[in-house]
This record gives C-alpha cells, structure tokens and sequence, in this order.
C-alpha cells in the first residue's frame, strides 16, 4: 500500500481528513504526522481499516532540541509487510494526548508505560497505575526516561492497588514475586471461589532495569550487547532486531551470506526454546520422563549453538554490519548430521506425549484463550497464531523465508494443546528451514561490512521464537542512541495468561503458564 | 506406557554414558562431569553431612542464568546425584544462589528470602550481572551488586555461566 491509499482509507472513515505530512521513509515503514487533535481518531481509521492492535505506542523527550514530546503509534500492515507510524508533537507545558485504551485496548498497558515514564498523561484513560516503577520504592514525580532526569529527588511513596472481585466465599490467593521453581519474579493474585479462578492480576516489574535508559547514549556497536541482555532465552532475536534498526537508519546492506546465517541462528533460537517448554509443560503436569528426554533435547541444541558460536545462547555472534561467526563445510556437516538426530529424538517425545492419554486429557480445552479475546488484548506471536491469528513476521516481511516456502503454521482452539501443537509444527519447520538456508550458503564470502553511521529513526523487527521484537531507534549525528523502543512479544502476552486461565482451577495455572512461556526480563525490560 | 519402555531401553542410562544420539557427535564433557561430580559429593558429604540445599532467587536477571541452572539439573549433568539439591522454600535451604542485578523491586523480597533461611547459611552469587551489574551498571532501577546487599562468599562468574562451571565453582568453593 502506498501512502495516498492509506491517507484515502482514513478518509473514507472519517471525511474529511488533513495529515501534516505523510512520507514513506523506508520501504517498509510509512511514516504518518497528525496534529494531536486528529491523533485518536487517526489511530482509530487505522485500526479499523488494517484490523492490526497497536504493535508499539511510545514517547520520545526532544524538548531539548525542539521543546516537545513526540508520542508515536505503531500498527502493522502485515499482508503488505509494511508499519505504519502515526506520530504527533506535543507541547512541553502541556504534557497530555489523548487515550486510545477505551476503544483500543491494546494501547493500554503502553499508555500506563508512557505515563510512569515520561510524566505525560493520556487523557480519559481509564486506568494510570504504575506497571514498572513500584509505588513502594519510587516516590512520586520521577520520570526516568526524561532526558533530564539525573538524580532521584523524594517524593511520596504509596501502594498498590489490586483489582478486588468481592462476594460470598470469594477469596485472594497471592503468589510470588519469588517462586518454587528456578524462575523469574512475578506477583500473581488470584481471586477463587471454590476451584475455579475468576480473576488473576499479573503485577510484573521486578526484573526492571531501566534497560532503555542504559540505550541512551551509547553506540550502537557497544549496545548489541546490552540487547543481548534483554531477554537472555532470545538473545538473538533481540540483538537481531537491535541490528536491524541500526543497519536500516545508515543505509548499511548486509552480505546475503549473513542473512542466511542469522536465519539459521534465529531457527536454532527457537528450537532450543520450544523444545524447552515442551519439556516444561511435561513437568507442570508431573510427567517426568518426556521432560527429562526434552531437557536432552535441548542440551544437545545448545551444545551445538556452542559448538558453531562459542556461545551456547548465541550471545556474541550479531554485530552491526553482519555477523561475527561463519560456518565452514565442517560445521556445516555438523550441524545437518545433529539437526538429523535430534529430529529422530524429538519425534520419539511427540510419540511419548501424544500416546499418554491422562497428558492430552489434562491439557485439552486447559487454558483456551479464545480468538476473539486474543485480537481484542492485541496478542502477538505464538500465542496468537494458536488462537488462530495468521500473524507471522516470517511470512510477511522476510523475502529469503518466502523463498524457502516458509508454511505459517496456526490452530484454532487456543488452550495448552493448541500451543503445543503449535510448537511442534514450528520446532519441525525450523529444521526444514536451516536445511535449505544451509543449503544457499556459499563459501569464503564476507559475512559483514564495515559500518557508517547515519543520523535517523527507523523500527527494527523479527520474529523471535515468542514473537516479534520490536526495536525503535533514534540515532544521532554521531552514531549515538538518542532514544531505543523495546518491545518484547512477553509484555503484550502476559495479559492474554490472565485472561486464559479463567475458569481453570490454580493447580493448571503453572501449566497455562508454561505453555505461554513468557518473560519476565523481556516484559519488564 | 509401551513408548516409555521402549525409549528407556533404547537410550540406556544417559547419566553415565551421555549417550543420546543427539548428544554423541557433540563432544562431551562427561569425565569431567563425573569426576568433578564425585569430588563435589565427597566435599559436600564432608561439610554438610548429606546434601546442599540451594534455594534460588532471580533479583533481576535476563533468564539465560536461570537457563542454565536448570540445565545443571538436567540427565546429563545431574547435579542431584551429588547431593545439591534445588528447594521451593528458603527454610529448607543451607544456600541461597542469586541471579542478574538486584532491582530496587527485589531488593524487599530478596532480604525477606534470606533472613527466612535457616542459620548456617551462606549467599552465592552467580553469572556476571549478580557480580558486578554487567550491562546494567548505573542505571536508575539497579541497587547494586549482591555483594552490595548480602555477604556473598562465592561468585560463578560467566554470561551465563555454564552447567560445568557451576559445578566446578562449587567444588573449589567447598574445598
């Protein structure tokens, strides 16, 4: 879609309607200035007209070059593989937009976002508490990713407030941040009656590290690193999409031969992971063996990521430009004689949970999040294609993908089986997909160019094994990060956990859980 | 129930062998495994009469870490079988092992966890963010190091670190 049909669709929602420019700044992203006034309804023709959630909504501080706030709202035109940008200017003394979270509710939890972070309030909106910054350590008034933020000044501390669902024999059980298991921190509030549950609150936050403060300032080659760090279990994906970004503002074209190999790297990533939760949703239900026989699984996929990289979370092998590690005729081998085995040791564990009927029974219709739901909360990846939402960035925006005839896969039902399905479908099609990419590669070529920094803003994306990862990034003339946007497919999904479980009685809530597999760093950055 | 069978006798004891077709081409770290595995139990069995309990608490780690602990727990490192132990309480635990930088969220839950343990007890800190911050020295949100806020008498170092150098840190530690 070119600018000028996506400027006649808003008209044809709403009349009459007046952009203050429209500029198609990449091929993929058109960029889309309103006036805050027409900032809602804009959004809104979008999100009508594309039926895509918000993707990303951001603010950025540029008060000290041009005296304002800059919000910015993203959606995605999939099937053109193209994202859609609609940003306004807003005042430093007035510091408020509009709020979408009433019509869009995917905006929501990034209205909060903005709010805690910046100090600049979205008006109407119908719920500001904090996600983040917990009221009990953080006074009131500090806005951390304000550029001028230096130093914590005191303030009033408070607490939080808990949604309360009230009633006959209704009561609270709170759970966490610290757990049974070796996971991370989360506090989850269930409200019962009985068995089953009929609220859960996810009150997340406490993995925060301020992560994309750290960005600010730093060089893009030195921040790969701290992008890495994001979310340790998709360390790839993010340094992939971190890179993205950066190679897409400074004009910077990578050799084919890396783009085959951060495809391989990125399949491997998600081999690894998926054959994890397949494992762990053995465990939440107490089936030790097939657990044991994935957690094999997934040493010998990350011993193989050791052996390629030298790294088994593939931490050190993105760089600006390209990539760092090739692959020889020798690893080469290595890595289809491995893939070969694995594939037979990963079939004998489908064999094992597809013919333990008390396991099928348990997840059956366990954790159905339904089609309708997912699109209202704006879930992404997995999650939603397993209550059967075509949304893959593979599919879309990937042209070495389309040419190995990557098969988008999708289920209907939405609950724990459909995500397992899913997972074993996408594990199989990972395979498929190194084979071929091993395929094209070709010896002694470059596998990175020296890069030149530009000046300029643009999104970078993948789909990460959870999701797609989103990276907006705004460097400056000197190859410095301004401002850095990190959206982890885990901070949209952990809504759709709660409204998953409803229904469900707490002993399937890890199992839910599980087969989310959300996380907690990636969420709370 | 026959897939069980059959797979478990097809694939042996993988413990001893390592020798799950995926992992057999893979060169292997399965000697040093065992044999530092055996020097472990004897020291453990020295100091803490049977086993070591660890409890573990993520203050503000990327979750690779996490990852990886639970992989020292997997069939082929199997740190059970030396006598280490992960618990679900903090009043079952002799140590408590602290992952990534301590958020100024955590900081409360992490203080709760050790003073809930039982005396004798000690804090481990492991990978490189719960030694030193990592990537997320100076921000905003980081209180500081473990070291900062608990005694910590043994670093893992790594990022992560893997399965072998948590076993091999623990040795050297209880020596």
């Amino acid at each position: 879609m070119v600018c000028s049909e996506i400027i006649a669709g808003i008209k044809n929602i709403f009349g009459t309607f007046e952009a203050l420019s429209v500029t198609q700044a990449y091929t993929d992203e058109i960029h889309i200035k309103v006036s805050p006034g027409l900032f809602k309804d804009t959004c809104l023709a979008l999100h009508k007209m594309l039926s895509s959630s918000v993707y990303m909504l951001f603010a950025s501080d540029e008060r000290r070059a041009r005296g304002i706030f800059t919000i910015n709202c993203v959606f995605g035109n999939l099937k053109q593989g193209q994202w859609i940008i609609i940003s306004i200017d807003i005042p430093q003394d007035e510091a408020y937009f509009d709020s979408l979270a009433k019509t869009i509710y995917s905006a929501s939890l990034f209205e909060r976002e903005i709010w805690e972070m910046f100090g600049i309030q979205p008006k109407g909106s119908p719920d500001l508490r904090r996600l983040r910054l917990h009221n009990e350590v953080w006074p009131k008034g500090n806005y951390p990713l304000r550029k001028d933020f230096q130093k914590l000044q005191a303030g009033d501390l408070g607490d939080y407030e808990f949604d309360r669902v009230e009633g006959d024999g209704v009561f609270e059980v709170p759970v966490g941040p610290v757990h049974a298991g070796i996971i991370g921190p989360g506090h989850f509030r269930f409200s019962v009656a009985g068995e089953p549950i009929i609220n859960l609150e996810t009150r997340l936050g406490f993995t925060h590290r301020g992560v994309e403060k750290l960005f600010e300032g730093q060089s893009c080659i030195e921040a790969i690193r701290l992008a890495e760090c994001v979310s340790g279990d998709a360390s790839f994906a993010h340094s992939l999409a971190f890179t993205q970004a950066a190679e897409k503002i400074s004009g910077i074209f990578i050799p084919k031969q890396a783009v085959y190999l951060r495809a391989i790297f990125l399949e491997l990533e998600r081999m690894y992971n998926h054959v994890n939760d397949i494992g762990g949703m053995a465990v939440d239900v107490g089936f030790s063996f097939p657990s044991a026989y994935a957690s094999v699984i997934k040493e010998a996929l990350l011993k193989l990521n050791d052996l390629l990289t030298a790294s088994r979370y593939l931490k050190k092998v993105n760089t600006v430009g390209g990539v760092l590690k090739s692959l020889d005729e020798n690893k080469k081998q290595i890595l289809l004689d491995s893939l070969k085995r694995i594939e037979n040791d990963f079939n004998e564990l489908v064999k094992i949970l597809y013919s333990s009927v008390s396991f099928m029974d348990r997840i059956d219709t366990t954790g159905a999040l339904r089609r309708k739901t997912a699109e209202g909360l704006g879930v992404v990846g997995l999650i939603a294609r397993a209550s059967g939402i075509p949304a893959d960035l593979r599919e879309y925006f990937s042209t070495i993908y389309k040419e190995a005839r990557f098969k988008i896969a999708t289920e209907e039902s939405g609950d724990v089986l459909a995500r397992l399905k899913l997972r074993i479908a996408e594990f199989k099609e990972s395979i498929r997909l190194i084979e071929v990419f091993v395929g094209k590669l070709a010896d002694d070529k470059e596998i990175n160019v020296n890069p030149e920094f530009k000046e300029g803003r643009a999104l970078g994306y993948v789909e990460g094994w959870r999701g797609p990862v989103l990276y907006w990034m705004e460097i400056d003339t000197a190859g410095l990060i301004q401002r850095c946007k990190v959206v982890d497919p885990s901070f949209l999904n952990w809504q759709g956990l709660s409204y998953a479980v409803l229904g469900n009685i707490i002993p399937d809530f890890p199992l839910c859980n599980k087969s989310f597999d959300l996380s907690y760093s990636g969420g709370d950055l | 129930m026959l897939q069980i069978l059959k797979n478990r006798i097809l694939k042996g004891i993988l413990t001893r062998r390592i020798e799950l077709e995926s992992s057999r081409v893979i060169g292997d770290a399965d000697l040093s495994v065992r044999r530092a595995g055996s020097e472990l139990r004897s020291l453990i069995r020295k100091k803490f009469g049977r086993s070591l309990h660890i409890r573990q608490v993520d203050t503000g780690s990327c979750g690779a870490c996490e990852s990886e602990i639970i992989s020292a727990n997997n069939p082929i490192y199997d740190l059970q079988r030396f006598g280490v132990n992960f618990v679900a309480s903090p009043r079952h635990a002799d140590a408590l092992l602290v992952t990534g930088p301590v958020s100024k969220n955590m900081l409360i839950a992490l203080n709760k966890t050790y003073e809930a343990m039982p005396e004798p007890k000690f804090v481990i800190a492991c990978g490189d963010c719960a030694l030193g911050c990592g990537p997320f020295k100076d921000s905003y949100y980081v209180c500081g190091a473990v070291k900062d806020i608990l005694p910590v008498v043994l670093h893992i170092p790594g990022c992560p670190p893997n399965p072998l150098q948590i076993i091999l840190s623990l040795i050297a530690f209880l020596k």
